[in-house]
Parts: C-alpha cells; sequence; structure tokens
C-alpha cells in the first residue's frame, strides 16, 4: 500500500516539475520535439534511480555514522557527478547503441537539480502515508525515485507535444519562444493541480 | 589561461581542493554549531512561552507514550504543583506532517497552540498559521468544548477550503488536551 | 569593458531570470512572496559572489580537464557555509527556503558565470561580475515575488491592501509559471530592445 501511494504521489500529485519545480532548465531545453524529450526522459530516470541508490547507502553508512552530515551537499554532488561519468564510459563500452540514444544528454544530468533535490528529499524528509509519517527505506527511495523520473517524462512528453503543435500557430512577436512556453507550462500545472487530494 | 592537464597534475589539484573545502567546512560547522543549537532552542523556548501562561518555573523535556505515540513535554510549575502543560504533538495534514506546541492547563483547558513545522499549502492550509480568526479560537478553549471542526460535530471553525488541515490541527491538540489528562490523572493517583 | 559595464550587465542585457533564463527552478519555487523571492535572491548572491572570487584566484592552477569538478566543489563548499549560516542566524528563512538552499549548487547561474567568466578575468572584475549578476538575480526573483503576492495574496512584503483571499492559483505551482511567462512577455516589448 505504501508503495502504490509513494508511485501515484510522485507522478501525479507531487509533479517534479510541475509542482516540485525540480528540473525546469532541461525541462524547457529539451522539449522542443518529442523524440529529444523521450530520450531525455531515460536519461534523467537511470541516472536518479542510480544517483539515489548510492547516495543513500552513502548517507546512512558512511556520512551518519562518522557524524559528517555537513559534508552531504558536497558529497552528493560529486557522486551524482562521476556517477554520470561513469554511466556515460559505461554506455559507450557496453551498449552503443543506448550511447547514442541517451549520449548527449548525459553531461547535462549533472546540472538536472532534480537529481541532486531527490537524493537530498530522500534522506531528509518524512513522507507521510495515511495517518503517519516517517522516513523513507531503501526499498521505498528507490521507488521513489523512479516514480519521480516517471513524472518527469511524462511531464516532458505531454510538454513536448504541445510545443510541436504550438510550433505551427502564429505567435504574437514577444510571445515567441520561451514566454509563450511558461504559459503554456503554467496551464499544465493547472490541469497538474487537478490531482491534489487524491492520497 | 589553465594550466596543461596530466594524471599526476589532475588527482594532485582534486585532492587538494578536496582537502581544503572539506576542512574549511569542518571548521564553519564547528564555529556555527553552538549558534545554531541556540537558535534552535530559543525558537523551542519561544513557542513554549507563546503557549504557557506567564511566571511559572519550567522543566526540562521529558517524554512519555500514550496512546500509541511518543509525546515530547515541559511541565511549569508554580508553588510546587504543575500549573501547566507544553507538549508538542505530531499528525499528519494536507501536505506532511503537522507539529504544534499545545499549552494545556491541568484541567484540560487549552491555553494557546503554535505551530512548530508544517508544509501545508501557502494560502490554503498554510493559513493555520497566520489566519487570525483560526488562531485565536484555541486560545482558552475550556475542557467542555468538543475539539473538532464544526462538519465532524465539533466546535472548531475549520479555515476555509482546508478541512484536512484544520481536522489534522483539532487531532493534534485533541491528542495533547487527551495526554496531559492522562498525566494529570497519574499524578494524583 | 569598462569596471561599470561589468557590473551593470547582469541587470538588464544579460539578466539571469528573463534574458538568459537561467536558474528557473528556485525562480518558480521560492517567489510564493516578495520576502521569499529577495532572500533567495541573497542567498544566490553570496554563493555567486563568493565562488566567483575564488574561482577567478584558482583557474590558472587548475588542470583544465578536472576544471568543471573543482568548481563545483568550490560551490558546494560555500553553499553548506551558507547553510550553516541561515541555521544559525535566520533560522525562519532557512526553514521556507528549505531545499533550494541546498541547490544553489546546480544552479546553473552560478556554474555558468564560473566557466563563462570568473575563469578568464581577474578578481575585481570577477567579484563585480558577481554581484552584478547576483543583484539582477535577487531583482527578478523579488518582482516575480511582489507580483506573485499581489495576485494571490492581495499584499506586499506581507502589507496588506487588498482585502479577502486573492486568486489562490497564483501562490500555488501553475501562478509561478504564468506569471514568469508574462513578465518575460513585457521584458521583451519594453526592455530588449534598449
Amino acid at each position: 500500500m505504501e508503495y502504490i501511494i509513494i508511485i501515484i504521489s510522485a507522478i501525479f500529485v507531487n509533479n517534479i516539475v510541475l509542482s516540485q519545480f525540480l528540473g525546469v532548465c532541461p525541462f524547457l531545453g529539451v522539449s522542443n520535439k518529442l523524440s529529444t524529450a523521450t530520450g531525455m526522459s531515460g536519461a534523467v530516470c537511470f541516472v536518479i534511480t542510480l544517483a539515489t541508490l548510492v547516495t543513500y547507502l552513502l548517507n546512512k553508512y558512511l556520512l551518519v555514522p562518522f557524524g559528517l552530515e555537513f559534508l552531504q551537499t558536497i558529497a552528493f554532488i560529486l557522486v551524482i557527478a562521476s556517477l554520470v561519468q561513469m554511466v556515460e564510459i559505461v554506455l559507450k563500452k557496453i551498449s552503443p547503441s543506448l550511447y547514442q540514444a541517451l549520449g548527449i544528454f548525459l553531461p547535462l544530468i549533472t546540472t538536472n537539480c532534480a537529481v541532486l533535490g531527490v537524493a537530498i528529499t530522500v534522506v531528509t524528509k518524512d513522507f507521510t502515508f495515511g495517518a503517519e509519517s516517517h522516513m523513507l527505506n531503501l526499498g521505498q527511495a528507490i521507488v521513489y525515485a523512479v516514480a519521480t523520473s516517471i513524472g518527469y517524462g511524462l511531464a516532458m512528453v505531454l510538454f513536448a507535444g504541445l510545443r510541436e503543435h504550438l510550433a505551427l500557430n502564429e505567435v504574437p512577436k514577444s510571445f515567441r519562444g520561451l514566454p509563450i512556453a511558461f504559459i503554456t507550462v503554467g496551464i499544465l500545472a493547472l490541469a497538474f493541480l487537478g490531482f491534489s487530494g487524491i492520497v | 589561461m589553465a594550466a596543461k592537464s596530466n594524471l599526476k597534475n589532475m588527482a594532485l589539484c582534486l585532492t587538494l581542493v578536496c582537502l581544503v573545502c572539506s576542512a574549511i567546512l569542518a571548521v564553519v560547522y564547528a564555529v556555527t554549531y553552538d549558534p545554531i543549537q541556540a537558535a534552535e532552542k530559543k525558537a523551542l523556548e519561544e513557542s513554549i512561552g507563546r503557549v504557557l501562561p506567564d511566571g511559572g518555573e519550567l522543566s526540562d523535556v521529558s517524554t512519555a507514550e500514550f496512546g500509541g505515540q511518543k509525546f515530547d513535554y515541559y511541565v511549569s510549575t508554580a508553588d510546587g504543583t504543575p500549573a501547566a502543560y507544553a507538549v508538542k504533538s505530531t499528525t499528519v495534514g494536507f501536505g506532511g506532517p503537522l507539529t504544534l506546541m499545545v499549552g494545556v492547563l491541568p484541567d484540560g483547558t487549552v491555553y494557546n497552540t503554535s505551530v512548530l513545522s508544517h508544509s501545508e499549502t501557502p494560502g490554503l492550509g498554510a493559513k493555520c498559521n497566520t489566519d487570525a480568526k483560526f488562531m485565536s479560537q484555541w486560545e482558552g478553549l475550556g475542557p467542555d468544548k468538543v475539539i473538532k471542526v464544526t462538519k465532524d460535530g465539533g466546535d472548531i471553525d475549520a479555515i476555509t477550503a482546508s478541512t484536512i488541515t484544520s481536522r489534522a490541527y483539532s487531532l493534534a491538540v485533541s491528542n495533547a488536551v487527551a495526554f496531559v489528562k492522562s498525566i494529570v490523572k497519574a499524578e494524583e493517583e | 569593458m569598462s569596471k561599470w559595464s561589468t557590473f551593470t550587465d547582469g541587470f538588464v542585457k544579460n539578466n539571469p531570470t528573463f534574458v538568459l533564463v537561467l536558474g528557473m527552478c528556485p525562480t518558480l519555487a521560492t517567489t510564493t512572496s516578495a520576502i521569499n523571492g529577495l532572500e533567495m535572491g541573497l542567498a544566490t548572491l553570496f554563493v555567486l559572489v563568493l565562488s566567483n572570487i575564488v574561482i577567478s584566484l584558482i583557474a590558472p592552477m587548475v588542470p583544465d580537464k578536472v576544471h568543471i569538478p573543482v568548481y563545483i566543489v568550490v560551490i558546494a563548499t560555500f553553499v553548506t557555509v551558507l547553510q550553516f549560516i541561515m541555521q544559525a542566524y535566520t533560522p525562519d528563512a532557512y526553514k521556507t527556503l528549505g531545499l533550494f538552499i541546498p541547490l544553489i549548487v546546480v544552479n546553473c547561474i552560478v556554474l555558468g558565470r564560473a566557466e563563462a567568466f570568473a575563469n578568464k578575468h581577474g578578481v575585481l572584475d570577477s567579484l563585480l561580475d558577481g554581484i552584478g549578476v547576483g543583484l539582477g538575480f535577487t531583482v527578478s526573483l523579488t518582482v516575480i515575488g511582489i507580483v506573485r503576492e499581489i495576485l494571490g495574496s492581495g499584499s506586499v512584503f506581507g502589507w496588506k491592501f487588498i482585502p479577502g483571499d486573492g486568486i489562490l492559483a497564483f501562490v500555488m505551482a501553475p501562478g509561478a509559471f504564468l506569471v514568469l511567462g508574462y513578465l518575460m512577455v513585457l521584458f521583451n516589448k519594453y526592455l530588449k530592445r534598449s
């Protein structure tokens, strides 16, 4: 039951882009075309899940026992940066086709605040399940990471679809480019507001 | 311009920067440790001060279990007898945990309440911390009152469009009152 | 480039929010009120100025291939220092801004200025650039905060002048995107050409 709550809440109710504002820069940057949007979502999903797993273990078995929580931010960002590098190298070696699909997005992910945001949220925030709340355990943390990145992909694909249509329309000059994109996201976020309260 | 890279100077540079940065952080951590503790203590004391009557000597924190939940509480003593209790009470609101400090007199009257932390929606549930009308109804709420929102047949007017937050708030207060009643009863015996 | 234009470029020509469109996450998330926007802007300014200074000093000594990790470590250090200082002296602001303080590390503005400016210029220029861009960011955030607070709560900096509840959506997530979108339109129309 707790897993279902985590999944629904992370994908719809607390959608990472539309309600928590994480990862907005790449969200706007690569959502021009549906194909790049799906590629980026795949890469983000991969990195967020892996990064959450590593930072969760790092925090629990290294930082907390030695009283080094004050190194949390710095340690997490280093883990994410080197993880992205490693994923890039490994992918290149073992699956050149996947590397071709995701490769160009990987370097962008280091500075995607969704990754660091999820890693920090998982180790600091209490989550709510019905009438009680507690920190996530490892399994729940992973589920949360996967669900969050599915939510990221969902928002990205929806938005890319809208933008492809938008490109075909005549837009007033001052609205062209990003302003109309922001207004479109605003309306999409309004729609997602309808999910609030279901868990 | 940047120096030429080779394996030796790359490794050296990274190690050095990490060491220096960790050292700086360790120093800043040590220097700000006391002020951070002091700030937390001050915030806690202020919230206790707000929910308890003036005067009286404040005890250190004690913890007790009641109804399957652990409560931190502070006793204010006047002339050797407990005059009021400040209880830290947590329930789940709309956006996440809602933690209150509730001041309760021995007869079960709520003296006052204050919000320690919440994650309610800004402009809606977050009003439990700012809405004067909602907050003032807790002051001196007598033991004869039913601590539930009017929708559930109680005496508390909920914040407009934020019934879930108001319910969570009411539950936190009524838990605290029930908890204090149980301590008072235990002390009498 | 004169010192003065180094300083003022961050306001209009290179305004981080409306022209460069960098650092969107804190821009959208923390501007629920004017005061929150101002605090977030100042927090970013602090990190930006210090990291610009240090990076302009160490840049000549850092091997080319590891410069990004080194800059990130430097920035993360100042962010953590800021976290401690805020926890100690402005605990309320720290609580409100929450997750977005540690996330300054991945704010593209800070790393962007380090890459685009501080590693090629002297200490004084980098300091001025940091202050200019930081203030540009702070002013933008405060403006967005003011607009959202007026529409959403009928007040400015907590001073209420329109009775009633305001339009709730502007305090919540959708309002952030809408206000930023329309402010960008105004910025394009009236300021960008000059």
